[in-house]
């Protein structure tokens, strides 16, 4: 039964990490807007996907 | 014409501007979709069809010549070492994935830009860019050109630091949320043993960390309760944070008690679950609109830089600086800063956002120009009489008539709490009576276990949850609320008084009317070609009207303009004076009808033709909405600030019954309310403009109407949008049955406490019975309360 102790603590402790883990998220801020995040992840990076071909001429000369 | 729709900001287009196979409704349009498809930016217009913003006017890029000038970039750029500075704009003009997706990838259009980054809900962009590439007007150039012109005033940024997430309530919650479910699991063994597990020594381990768990709970997480209660005790005054504060403590003691001497396992659970419930509840009613500045002073009116006349040359200075008889230059729809004389021979200054007044008016040289006034028309010049500080409006604006705080009233929580905390102490002690007859071993047990289930957090769970979820319901139909004490403000109204300018009527949306005999095609021709020479606003308002009748144009002979008065020409055959009545009479044209508000009068051939009339459009079903509000039993006012040109179409739309007072001054408007006050009326102002100001900040419910994006509104209680004021009716309603709701979730509470009383002054209440009666009343109420106020919203969600 010895073996309890050592698991209950072991599950606090990585339950105590979750919660350190939310409270820092708070003070880094990331939990100010709780909605821009969820748009911007769907956002397609990938500028070689342009429709037209001549566009793509154009970026690479522009994109630093 | 045209069936095709502008590809940027899907308006109809009148004329045929094509990039191959794309239309554009103006070349504004036409150009911000080349910068965007010249830097590969098109998938703006995949991620919504017809996402942008068509640019209102003429871009004047000189607009921000102000911006150059090192006073006023200090005040606005939040950081700034060596190539890199951080600066924050207000873009109210955010609205759809597109707007975020573009203003992200401003770095793209111009290298300059390092990095931005949007809030969709505050409608906020950070942008980190390097000033030796491109400067902070450039920048905001840039961002008014793809359509985001930035809201810059003369406060500065600093209301944008004021909006920031209540940190601490969220590091509180996490804290109760985690000691509570470890809590629960750790309790977990004991629900079930009934001395068939042989727990033994492992059962005093886990209570003790259990009790360990609880100590945040009690000493961080539901401090707030504890502090709440204390301030309120000390102002002789038990709010209902007294008595859950009361068994929060009581709890907390009788399970240390249990455990410190080893007689029981005590209600740790109860008690951080109840903490936890508590707190979401309220950080969920709290929620409220980033967006949206309720409490605004001039401040925010006023721009952040104007332009000085020096030795007759243009330099830009910080509004703050500008002193007594220097002179600015003021373009035209830009806003007048300072209380001032006009130096031009005339201008039409709009001041309908002060005063109430539809029409622009008309003033001479050497006329004081009141600021907040709107420059109609060409630019003209000012000399500054008081400064920003002193002008007529900021006066009016710190008059200690405003400084009258609104008496809050007390929620009418409190004192349902108060009578609860009465009638739980009753029992409890009934409870202690009881059983000092029959076993007073059992006198301390029942008691505190009466005060442990019968706690007014399930009152406190309704009220928070409840208003949280109807103002959320409300803000889906644009009705947005400061915070939760409004929808009982609300609950209490009897009289509701309206502004017309603005409120009742559509102020982007005048529409002239011409009055008097038929004029022939060739005659509106030359009407035409006339007043579109001029660029006063009747006149070119009447230019718009004759546009629509005629397309053609013809040429003019001769043309004289009198400054503020009229125009002179002959076009063809004809001899056409227009401008003011006086104007024609003077020119020997004689009229015998006066007409009241702005008018254009026209003659032709020295013949007196008729009159050009601007008519003020009503918002949509106003009349139905008044009517269903005087069915509901209101007692309706209007104060208008204008003339009372409009009584007769007030009457057919508002009825005859209705009060109306008309050239009523700000200070009226706001003795008015005060008036009302009086007679025991609990008075809801709707209204618009700053000359409401301090109506709406008197009245119990101060309602601002606003048409473009949250630009200006003047300090409220609640924005309303104004294509919104037809379901006003509705949402009062919708609001007031707020109180139903936590009526009827109430009552449901009431039994739980019952059933929870029934075990407490048996003295038989286990902690599994009060870890099983928590949870269950705790969440029926949140889904109870999310349910009923979905099912009321049922009147204001069809409507659409």
């Amino acid at each position: 039964m010895g073996v309890i102790v050592i698991l209950i603590i072991v599950s606090v402790l990585v339950a105590g990490g979750f919660l350190m883990a939310f409270l820092w998220s708070v003070k880094t801020g990331q939990m100010d807007d709780d909605y821009t995040p969820s748009v911007r992840i769907l956002f397609d990076e990938n500028f070689e996907n342009e429709k037209s071909g001549e566009q793509k001429i154009k970026v690479s000369n522009k994109v630093v | 014409m045209l069936q095709e729709t502008c590809y940027h900001c899907g308006l109809k287009c009148d004329t045929a501007i094509q990039i191959k196979e794309k239309y554009f409704c103006c070349d504004g349009c036409k150009m911000v979709y080349s910068l965007l498809d010249e830097n590969g930016l098109c998938q703006y217009y995949d991620l919504s069809a017809m996402p942008g913003l068509k640019v209102k006017g003429h871009f004047v890029s000189d607009k921000f010549n102000y911006l150059d000038n090192l006073a006023i970039q200090e005040q606005l750029i939040q950081f700034k070492l060596g190539d890199q500075a951080h600066v924050v704009f207000y873009l109210p003009q955010i609205h759809c994935v597109s707007c975020v997706w573009l203003l992200e990838h401003l770095s793209k259009i111009n290298p300059g830009i390092i990095h931005s980054q949007t809030h969709f809900e505050k409608k906020e962009i950070k942008i980190i860019f390097n000033p030796s590439l491109i400067s902070l007007k450039e920048l905001v150039q840039l961002l008014a050109f793809v359509g985001y012109e930035p809201v810059i005033h003369l406060g500065g940024n600093d209301w944008l630091k004021k909006k920031k997430v209540n940190k601490k309530q969220l590091y509180k919650i996490g804290i109760a949320g985690f000691c509570f479910s470890n809590i629960m699991m750790l309790s977990f063994p004991e629900y079930l043993s009934n001395d068939a597990l042989e727990l033994g020594s492992l059962r005093h381990f886990f209570i003790y960390v259990n009790l360990l768990l609880s100590l945040p709970v009690l000493l961080y997480s539901a401090s707030g309760f504890f502090i709440s209660a204390y301030t309120g005790l000390r102002q002789n005054w038990l709010n209902i944070d007294a008595p859950i504060a009361l068994a929060i403590a009581v709890t907390f003691s009788r399970s240390a008690y249990e455990i410190l001497t080893q007689t029981g396992v005590g209600y740790l659970d109860s008690m951080s679950g109840i903490v936890f419930f508590m707190l979401v509840g309220r950080w969920f009613q709290d929620k409220s609109y980033d967006s949206f500045a309720f409490d605004r002073d001039y401040n925010s009116f006023f721009p952040l830089g104007v332009t000085v006349l020096e030795q007759g040359k243009e330099v830009n200075k910080p509004l703050s600086a500008l002193v007594k008889s220097e002179i600015v230059l003021i373009k035209s729809d830009e806003m007048i800063p300072a209380d001032a004389l006009l130096l031009t021979e005339g201008a039409f200054i709009d001041y309908s956002f002060v005063t109430g007044e539809n029409a622009p008016t008309a003033l001479m040289q050497g006329q004081l120009v009141y600021a907040g006034g709107i420059q109609k028309g060409r630019s003209i010049q000012l000399e500054v009489v008081k400064p920003v500080g002193q002008s007529y409006i900021t006066e009016l604006w710190n008059s200690p008539l405003l400084k009258t705080e609104k008496n809050v009233e007390k929620s009418f929580v409190h004192p349902w709490s108060q009578y609860f905390t009465i009638v739980l102490l009753m029992i409890a002690a009934v409870t202690g009576i009881y059983w000092s007859v029959y076993d007073t071993h059992k006198i301390l047990p029942a008691v505190t276990a009466v005060l442990i289930v019968a706690c007014p957090c399930s009152l406190l769970l309704t009220v928070t949850f409840t208003y949280g979820n109807v103002l959320r319901w409300l803000g889906k139909r644009k009705l947005y609320c400061k915070n939760a004490s409004v929808i009982e403000a609300i609950h209490k109204i009897d009289t509701i008084v309206f502004d017309k300018t603005g409120t009742l009527t559509n102020h982007e949306d005048t529409q002239l009317e011409y009055i008097g005999l038929p004029l022939s095609n060739s005659e509106m021709i030359a009407v035409k070609s006339i007043t579109r020479e001029s660029l006063h606003p009747l006149s070119q308002m009447v230019t718009q009207f004759l546009m629509l009748q005629v397309s053609d144009s013809t040429s003019f002979q001769k043309i004289e303009n009198f400054i503020g008065k009229g125009t002179k020409a002959t076009s063809g055959n004809f001899e056409i004076i227009i401008g003011s009545l006086a104007f024609l009479k003077a020119n020997g044209i004689s009229h015998k009808e006066e007409y009241d508000g702005s008018v254009v009068c026209l003659a032709i051939n020295g013949v007196f033709k008729g009159v050009f009339k601007i008519n003020h459009t009503y918002r949509k079903d106003i009349d139905l909405m008044i009517a269903r509000l005087k069915k509901q039993g209101y007692q309706l006012h209007l104060l208008s600030g204008d003339h009372p040109t409009e009584r007769t179409n007030l009457f057919k739309i508002l009825g005859q019954d209705i009060p109306m007072l008309f050239e009523q001054s700000p200070a009226d408007k706001l003795q008015y309310i005060e008036r009302l006050q009086r007679e025991g009326h609990r008075v809801m102002m709707v209204g618009d403009g700053l000359n409401d100001a301090g109506a709406l900040k008197k009245s119990n419910v101060g309602i601002a109407v606003t048409d473009q994006t949250h630009l200006f509104t003047p300090a409220s209680d609640a924005i309303l949008e104004g294509n919104q004021i037809n379901v006003l009716s509705d949402l009062i309603d919708y609001a007031k049955k707020a109180k139903l709701i936590i009526v009827l979730i109430f009552s449901l509470s009431i039994i739980y406490n019952v059933i929870g009383m029934y075990f407490a002054t048996s003295a038989r209440l286990s902690p599994m019975v009060a870890a099983i009666l928590m949870p269950i009343s705790s969440i029926s109420i949140v889904a109870l309360s999310a349910l009923l106020s979905f099912l009321f919203s049922s009147t204001i969600r069809s409507k659409n």
